[in-house]
C-alpha cells in the first residue's frame, strides 16, 4: 500500500526524523492560510499524488509570496500531473503539502527495501541525491553504499555512522545522520514498510539533516498490525476496477490490452497473459481468481473486465485443481447470461470435472469457443478478435512467432492450425 | 525415489482444526499413502482431541514426542504462521511445509533470521506455496493429486496453478513425476529453486527437472548459474510474467519487477546462457522436456 508524502512525513515524525514543517490542504484558501501559519518568506507548493517525479513534471514548485502561494496552489491542484511513474494519461491532483522553505547545501539519497538474496532489510545510502537513484545505480554504482540490517539487533551505531560518513555528511553532523538512519530503520521495521525513501535528504546550510521528501510503501499482508496506516489509504489513486475487485476479493491489474483474462492462480494468470502476447494479442488485464471462486465471483470478474472499453474478446483459462471445472463453468454461462457478453469468449478448462465442465458450457447454446491447451486458447482469442475486426477477409490467425525451439516439431503446429480452421 | 518426502515421512499438521487444514489433511489422507503418514495435529486448545482418528496435540515437539512425526506442514492463519514455523524448528523436524498465504514479511525476515543463526538442519518449503508430492507415494498440500504420475521428472516451482499444468502436460503426454516442489510466491521464503534443485541432481530417480519461475527476485538465475557449473540432468524451463508491467505485484508477493530487476526476459536469458532449455509458450513446457529426455 502506498501513502501520500505528507503522510509520510508524519509517520517520520513519530520515529524523530527531523522534516520541514507542513500542512496538507485540500483547496486554494487551505493553501494560502497555511502557508500564513507556518510564516517565512518561502514557501513549496508540493503536489501530493502516489506517483513519483512530480518535480519534474511541474508538481513542485517555489512560492516567494503569499499571491504566489495562491496562484500556484491554483494552477497545481485539479491539475493533470504527468510524470514517468503516472504513464501518459497522468494523476489529478487532489492535495495539497504547503512547507517551508529549505536552505539547502547538499542533497543526498536514503533508501531501504527488503533484499531477498539476503533476507534482510537493506538501507542504501548515496552521496547523489535528488536524482533518479536507479540511473545512479546502473551508471555509478560504486556511488550507493549498502548495509544489510541484522534483524536481530537493528541498525547498529557504528554502520549508521559509517554508512553517513560515506555519502559525505560532515563529523559535527554524523551523531544526528546516524540517529535518524537508525530512526528510519526502525520505521521502517515497526511499520512493515515495504519501502522507504528519502530521496532527498538534505544537509542544510546550518549542518542539520532534514528529510525534504518521503516515500513510504506498506506490505499489505501486515496492514491488520496498522489500521492506523490503512486510515491513510486514497482511493482516488487507485485504480476504481482494482477497488472493485478486491471488494470480491479478486486480484486484479489494468494493462494496456484489449484480451480480459480471468484465470485461476497468479503464476497461470500471468503465464496466460504471456500467451496472449505470444500469438500477437495484448492483455488487458491481470485477473486471478484464486482458488474459491464461486458463480458470484466469476460473474463479478467478468463485469469488472467488461467494464474496461477496451476489451474485445475475454479468454478464461482454469486449472481445476480443488475448483471443479463445473463449479466454473456454470459460473461462466451465468455470467454471460447477466452481463449479456457481446464479445467473443475462449474458454480452456483442464482438471477436476473437466468433461461436466465443457457439457455445461456446450448445452448453454451461448457461443462459446472451447480451447484444449492454453496455447490454443491464446491463439483462438486473438484470432476471434481479428475476425471480428475484419469480416470480408478470411482471418488469418496471425502466425505465432518463430519460437525457434528443437522441440517444437512439426506435428503439433499444423494440428493447432487445423483446429482453429475448423472453428471458421 | 523422490525428494524430501516418501514412504516413510510422517506428518504431522499446524492448524489441523481449521477449515483448510481439515478439507486439506482429508484429500491428503486419501492420496496414496496418506493414510499412514497423516499421524498427528496441533492445537494447543484441542489437545487430547482428535480429527478423524488423527491425534491432536498442544504442540509440535510434543506430537514428535508421542508419533515420531519428522515433517509438519502449516495451514495456520498469517498472523501466527511465522510462529508455528519456529515451533517446527525447534522441534527439529527434517521439513515444514507452510502452505499459508498472506505472512507479513517481516515474521519470515525474524523466522529466517533465528534458522540461520540456530544453524538449524530443519528445511522450509513455502510459505504461499501448495506443498510437496511424491506421485503414487504421498502428498503434503493442496494439489490436486489425481493429476500426477509416478515418474522420473522433477519439478519445481514458485506457482501454483503454473505446477499443475506443468505436471498435467507431463502426465497427458505419459511422462511420470518423481517429485514436485511448490516453493511459493513470497519474495522472502525458504528453499528456492536453487536448493530444490540440488536434490533432484542427487536423486538417482530424477532424470530430468522442469523449472519454472516467475518475474521478481534473481532465484532463477542463481539456479541457472548452479546448473550450468553442476547439473548433471537435462534442466527446462518457464518463466511467467513476460507481459507483466515494472512497479506492480501480479498477485504473488513476490512476484513484482522493481529497480528494473527481476525481468522475464531478463531471467530467460541467464537459463538459457547457461545451458537451460526454455520455451515462450506455457502450453508446451510438457514437450520441451520431454524433447531432452534421453
Amino acid at each position: 500500500m502506498k501513502i501520500h508524502e505528507y503522510q509520510g512525513k508524519e509517520i517520520f515524525r513519530k520515529f524523530g526524523l527531523p522534516t520541514p514543517r507542513g500542512i496538507a490542504c485540500f483547496s486554494v484558501e487551505e493553501a494560502v492560510e497555511a502557508a500564513k501559519k507556518l510564516g517565512g518568506a518561502v514557501w513549496v507548493v508540493k503536489a501530493q499524488i502516489h506517483a513519483g517525479g512530480r518535480g519534474k513534471g511541474g508538481g513542485v514548485k517555489l512560492a516567494r509570496s503569499l499571491d504566489e502561494v495562491r496562484d500556484l496552489s491554483k494552477k497545481i491542484l485539479g491539475m493533470n500531473l504527468i510524470t514517468h511513474q503516472t504513464g501518459p494519461q497522468g494523476q489529478k491532483v487532489r492535495r495539497l503539502l504547503i512547507e517551508e522553505g529549505a536552505d539547502i547545501a547538499r542533497e543526498l539519497y536514503i533508501g531501504m527495501v527488503v533484499d531477498r538474496g539476503t533476507q534482510r532489510v537493506v538501507l542504501m545510502a548515496s552521496s547523489e541525491g535528488g536524482m533518479d537513484i536507479e540511473a545512479v545505480a546502473a551508471n555509478t554504482p560504486e556511488k550507493i553504499h549498502k548495509v544489510f540490517v541484522d534483524p536481530a539487533s537493528g541498525l547498529k551505531d557504528d554502520e549508521a555512522r559509517g554508512v553517513a560518513k560515506k555519502i559525505g555528511i560532515p563529523d559535527s553532523a554524523l551523531p544526528e545522520a546516524a540517529e535518524l538512519l537508525q530512526n528510519l530503520y526502525k520505521c521502517f521495521w515497526e511499520m512493515d514498510a515495504s519501502l522507504a525513501e528519502i530521496n532527498p535528504l538534505i544537509l542544510s546550510k546550518a549542518n542539520k539533516v532534514v528529510a525534504l521528501d518521503s516515500k513510504l510503501n506498506f506490505d499489505d499482508n501486515a496492514l491488520f498490525r496498522h489500521p492506523d496506516v490503512v486510515a491513510m489509504r486514497d482511493l482516488d489513486e487507485e485504480d476504481p476496477l482494482e477497488i472493485e475487485a478486491s471488494k470480491y476479493d479478486l486480484n486484479y491489474i489494468s494493462l494496456d490490452g484489449n484480451i480480459g483474462c480471468m484465470v485461476n492462480g497468479a503464476g497461470l494468470a500471468m503465464a496466460t497473459m504471456d500467451t496472449v502476447k505470444l500469438f500477437g494479442g495484448s492483455p488487458a488485464n491481470f485477473l486471478d481468481v484464486g482458488g474459491g471462486a464461486t458463480a458470484e465471483k466469476v460473474t463479478a470478474a467478468f463485469k469488472i473486465m467488461l467494464s474496461n472499453p477496451k476489451v474485445k474478446a475475454i479468454l478464461v483459462n482454469i486449472f481445476g485443481g480443488i475448483m471443479k471445472c463445473d463449479t466454473i463453468a456454470a459460473g461462466v454461462v451465468a455470467a454471460a447470461r447477466e452481463v449479456k457478453l457481446s464479445v467473443p469468449l475462449v474458454v480452456r478448462m483442464k482438471g477436476t470435472n473437466e468433461d461436466l465442465g465443457k457439457k455445461i458450457l456446450k448445452d448453454s447454446g451461448l457461443p462459446i469457443i472451447s480451447a484444449d491447451n492454453m496455447g490454443q486458447a491464446g491463439q483462438k482469442a486473438v484470432a476471434s478478435i481479428a475476425a471480428k475486426r475484419k469480416p470480408p477477409i478470411k482471418a488469418k490467425a496471425r502466425p505465432a512467432k518463430k519460437k525457434g525451439r528443437p522441440a517444437k516439431k512439426a506435428r503439433p503446429a499444423p494440428k493447432k492450425k487445423a483446429a482453429n480452421r475448423k472453428k471458421k | 525415489m523422490s525428494i524430501l518426502i516418501d514412504k516413510n515421512t510422517r506428518v504431522v499438521t499446524q492448524g489441523i482444526t481449521g477449515k483448510t487444514g481439515m478439507f486439506h489433511t482429508q484429500t491428503s489422507r486419501a492420496y496414496a499413502g496418506g493414510k499412514q503418514a497423516f499421524v498427528a495435529g496441533v492445537n494447543p486448545k484441542k489437545a487430547g482431541e482428535s480429527f478423524e482418528g488423527i491425534p491432536i496435540f498442544a504442540n509440535v515437539l510434543q506430537a514428535k514426542k508421542e508419533t515420531g512425526v519428522n515433517t509438519s506442514v502449516i495451514y495456520v492463519p498469517p498472523p501466527f504462521a511465522a510462529s508455528a514455523i519456529w515451533e517446527a524448528v525447534e522441534a527439529d523436524l527434517d521439513l515444514v511445509i507452510c502452505i499459508t498465504e498472506g505472512i507479513p514479511v517481516r515474521d519470515l525476515i525474524e523466522v529466517r533470521d533465528r534458522m540461520r543463526k540456530k544453524k538449524s538442519r530443519t528445511l522450509l518449503v513455502g510459505p504461499n506455496c501448495p506443498g510437496v508430492i511424491t506421485p503414487g507415494v504421498i502428498k503434503i498440500g493442496i494439489m490436486p493429486g489425481h493429476i500426477h504420475k509416478p515418474g522420473r521428472v522433477g519439478v519445481v516451482s514458485r506457482s501454483g496453478t503454473l505446477t499443475y499444468e506443468a505436471v498435467g502436460q507431463l502426465t497427458e503426454l505419459g511422462i511420470g513425476q518423481s517429485s514436485a516442489v511448490g516453493i511459493g510466491g513470497d519474495p522472502v521464503n525458504g528453499m528456492k529453486h536453487l536448493d530444490v534443485m540440488k536434490l533432484f541432481n542427487e536423486d538417482p530417480q530424477t532424470d530430468a527437472v522442469i523449472m519454472i519461475g516467475e518475474i521478481g527476485g534473481s532465484d532463477e538465475e542463481d539456479a541457472a548459474r548452479w546448473v550450468k557449473a553442476n547439473m548433471k540432468k537435462p534442466v527446462v524451463g518457464f518463466i511467467a510474467g513476460v507481459t507483466a508491467p515494472p512497479g506492480k505485484r501480479m498477485g504473488h508477493a513476490g512476484a513484482i519487477i522493481s529497480g528494473g530487476k527481476g525481468t522475464a526476459q531478463e531471467k530467460l536469458a541467464v537459463m538459457e546462457a547457461c545451458g537451460i532449455k526454455v520455451t515462450k509458450n506455457p502450453a508446451e513446457m510438457g514437450r520441451l522436456l520431454k524433447s531432452v529426455l534421453k
